[in-house]
């Protein structure tokens, strides 16, 4: 039996007008002249931002073209969410998601279009909104609860159990500005987890608080989900996008671009992202990186059987492997890859360690340097890769390309990997696999007598 | 942002009306209707931001509430040195403290509650644009909780009434009017400009001396009776005149001057009303123009 539809959203567009620059005047008279008139322009410079009739009736024909000043900030976005999704909403920075999220929470209205939503709706764009500096975290709770459109009979029901999952109990009294800023998102995020809504649309409020926290966060939404809850949720963090959602939408430039299973659109966002694939090639040596003395041919990262692969599993291995081309003799060259993140963070670098090129010139012509890292060492998500060809001096290089290529490691949940028989989250920017050893002391009975 | 209650019938047969709760998001144009029962259901939502107001106010600070009365004392005090001792103003008879304070305590809370709710959404600016609840709420709030100071300010003219041995009248019961006005002419002001402020932000720097102004626009260092009788309906569409002498005749017991009255209640009555739907009318750019 399919489910009811709780959202629908037909062509719905919004527009900005970013305002004008200023002029820039070149005489002082000039200036003077503006000064005086100054006020009636910027009546109608202030006024401009927000009069868009002419924009409501016309746009029959989803003309989207971002004309002078203004932004179309979602163009056309039609879309059906059924009861009891959780959809995931992703895209880029100035993609539209939170002008979306916005326009359903009511916050603004679109420009054109219409959406319709059955059911009790709840936004939480933000933890903590209306928290206040001065009041005491139980003030703060109902404030909040209040904000976010609980009714006070409501709150007093549940507020045992808000300061409970909160776990600040020994605080509730104090002055939330005496909170740390850990204490202040929990209490806030278990207000909002409190919230009894048909749909919960949530914008990217999980980049708060720390690891157990999170999780805590994940499983209650999770549960919210499971409860026949509609979730609509925006977010840069794919782990949990891809944990939480069953189905992603996946945002570019006002524009749904990709709408499916979550695994297939979060690896084609990330994939598409910065036009990266595992495999970069540069077949005009002229325009290749680097410089007269050598220059890259080719990236790519390849399997254990020496295919080129996209997606690793975490037991296996992965290579990393670098063309280039010497164009001079007799230097010393250092082939060196480095490995971020998909949150930007440095792995590490590594420098070409193979005992028969240390410390050798090399001859004219072309040489592929593979490194492998090793199974059961990096973590779950994308990885993007660097290669650079350094110089024996400190900060000599002949060429780097940064993120030139992109991989994906994946924890199938199988066996022989770090995570042994735990089912939790891994979190961590690797995930070595340790050498563990227990010893077990047997308790000695008759000492403590 | 029309919220289309799910017909009458459904409402009745079905026993979870919420799941038929359909709100319908679409582009608003022009003049809307007020929704009167949205604000109702957030009725708690105002009492706890009032209630925040108030408490945030007068944290951390030494007198605490005597603020709110030390306020309007220090007033009374100087305009009876400058007004009542030095310039000698005619108040029909009245000592001149007995005469002010019953000016400007009702006068100290509608400047303050009209400066901060003129404020309430460019102050609120980060609340509006990442939560959604009937706007109105914002240029309200305050003059909600300012009605709390003016409550206990109110403890001045008891004071001063005592002292100048002034008894109760029957016009006591006219009061529940001006009160009536005294809470709408700030909420109708409040509503009007709090909606240009939040697109010109020129309002927050002529609201001090616009407040500086309408001191003397009403009889609240003189007494009305010295305005000439030509200027007279003019003078009285301010409806601030109409709170002021209404009070001071509820209080003091004096003849009600209807003639000041009638058409300041008609100005406030189009203050906010007006007020309200164009903030309405407007409350759809607010997040946009932030």
């Amino acid at each position: 039996m399919k489910k009811n539809i709780t959202i629908k959203a037909e062509k719905l567009s919004k527009c900005y007008r970013i305002g004008l620059k200023d002029k820039i005047h070149d005489s002082v008279g000039g200036a003077i002249l503006d000064f005086i008139t100054s006020p009636l322009e910027n009546y109608r410079k202030y006024r401009s931002l927000y009069i868009f009739d002419d924009k409501y009736d016309q746009n029959k024909d989803d003309d989207f073209d971002d004309a002078d000043d203004i932004i179309w900030a979602l163009k056309g976005i039609s879309f059906e969410v059924r009861e009891g999704e959780v959809v995931g909403i992703i895209g880029r920075n100035g993609a539209g998601k939170s002008t979306l999220l916005k326009i359903l929470s009511k916050i603004t209205i679109p420009t054109t279009g219409r959406a319709k939503i059955r059911g009790r709706i709840s936004s939480l764009l933000e933890v903590g909104t209306g928290f206040h500096q001065e009041l005491t975290g139980r003030e703060n709770v109902y404030l909040n609860g209040t904000i976010l459109g609980m009714r006070k009979t409501e709150i007093s029901a549940k507020f045992e159990e808000i300061v409970a999952f909160s776990g600040v109990e020994k605080f509730i009294d104090t002055p939330v500005k005496r909170y740390s800023s850990g204490m202040k998102v929990r209490l806030a995020f278990a207000v909002a987890a409190h919230l009894e809504p048909e749909i919960l649309l949530i914008d990217e409020v999980l980049a708060v608080g720390d690891a157990q926290f999170q999780k805590k966060c994940i499983n209650k939404m999770e549960d919210v989900g499971q409860q026949g809850r509609t979730v609509i949720f925006v977010s840069h963090n794919m782990p949990a996008v891809t944990r939480l959602c069953q189905r992603v939408i996946l945002l570019e430039n006002g524009r749904i671009l990709m709408d499916g299973p979550s695994a297939e659109v979060v690896s084609s966002y990330l994939h598409s992202e910065k036009g990266i694939s595992t495999c970069r090639e540069w077949p005009n040596l002229h325009r290749a990186p680097g410089n007269e003395s050598v220059r890259l041919c080719a990236v790519r990262v390849i399997a254990d059987d020496g295919q080129t692969s996209d997606t690793f599993d975490i037991r296996k291995p992965v290579g990393i492997e670098m063309e280039y081309e010497v164009l001079q003799p007799d230097h010393i060259m250092l082939p060196y890859i480095t490995l971020t993140n998909e949150n930007g963070t440095r792995i590490f670098s590594a420098v070409d360690l193979d005992p028969d090129w240390r410390g050798r010139c090399r001859h004219c012509g072309r040489y592929v340097s593979t490194a492998w890292i090793s199974g059961n060492f990096l973590s779950e998500g994308i990885h993007f890769v660097g290669a650079a060809m350094k110089s024996e001096a400190r900060k000599g290089r002949y060429f780097y390309e940064r993120d030139a290529i992109a991989f994906r490691i994946i924890d199938t949940l199988a066996e022989n990997t770090a995570r042994g028989d735990y089912g939790g989250r891994l979190k961590g920017v690797v995930r070595p696999q340790l050498k563990w050893d227990t010893r077990y002391h047997q308790k000695q009975a008759n000492r403590s007598l | 942002m029309n919220s289309i209650g799910s017909n009458f019938f459904q409402n009745w047969i079905n026993t979870d009306a919420s799941k038929n709760n359909i709100t319908v998001i679409k582009p608003i144009k022009g003049w809307q209707i007020i929704n009167l029962k949205e604000l109702w259901d957030f009725r708690d939502l105002f009492l706890f931001l009032a209630w925040r107001d108030i408490k945030v106010l007068y944290a951390q600070t030494i007198l605490g509430f005597s603020w709110a009365l030390l306020q309007p004392l220090i007033q009374i005090i100087i305009f009876s040195i400058v007004f009542g001792k030095v310039a000698k103003v005619s108040t029909d008879g009245i000592p001149y403290v007995l005469f002010s304070s019953a000016a400007i305590i009702p006068w100290t809370y509608m400047s303050q509650s009209m400066s901060v709710s003129s404020q309430s959404l460019v102050l609120g600016q980060h609340m509006l644009g990442k939560i959604y609840f009937p706007r109105m709420i914002f240029p309200i709030t305050p003059v909600l909780s300012k009605l709390v100071d003016f409550s206990i300010s109110l403890l001045i003219i008891v004071g001063v009434a005592i002292y100048f041995r002034v008894y109760p009248t029957f016009n006591l019961l006219y009061l529940p009017i001006f009160l009536f006005l005294l809470i709408i002419i700030p909420a109708g002001v409040g509503m009007w400009l709090s909606s240009m402020a939040i697109r010109f932000r020129d309002v927050k720097l002529a609201m001090p001396f616009v407040i500086h102004i309408l001191i003397y626009t009403a009889p609240i260092v003189y007494s009305a009776s010295s305005i000439p009788d030509t200027y007279r309906f003019i003078y009285s569409l301010n409806p601030i005149v109409a709170v002021i002498e209404g009070f001071r005749s509820c209080l003091l017991g004096t003849t009600m001057p209807w003639h000041f009255i009638w058409p300041g209640i008609l100005t406030a009555l189009f203050l906010f009303i007006g007020g309200a739907f164009y903030f309405k009318r407007m409350e759809r750019v607010f997040v946009d123009v932030i």
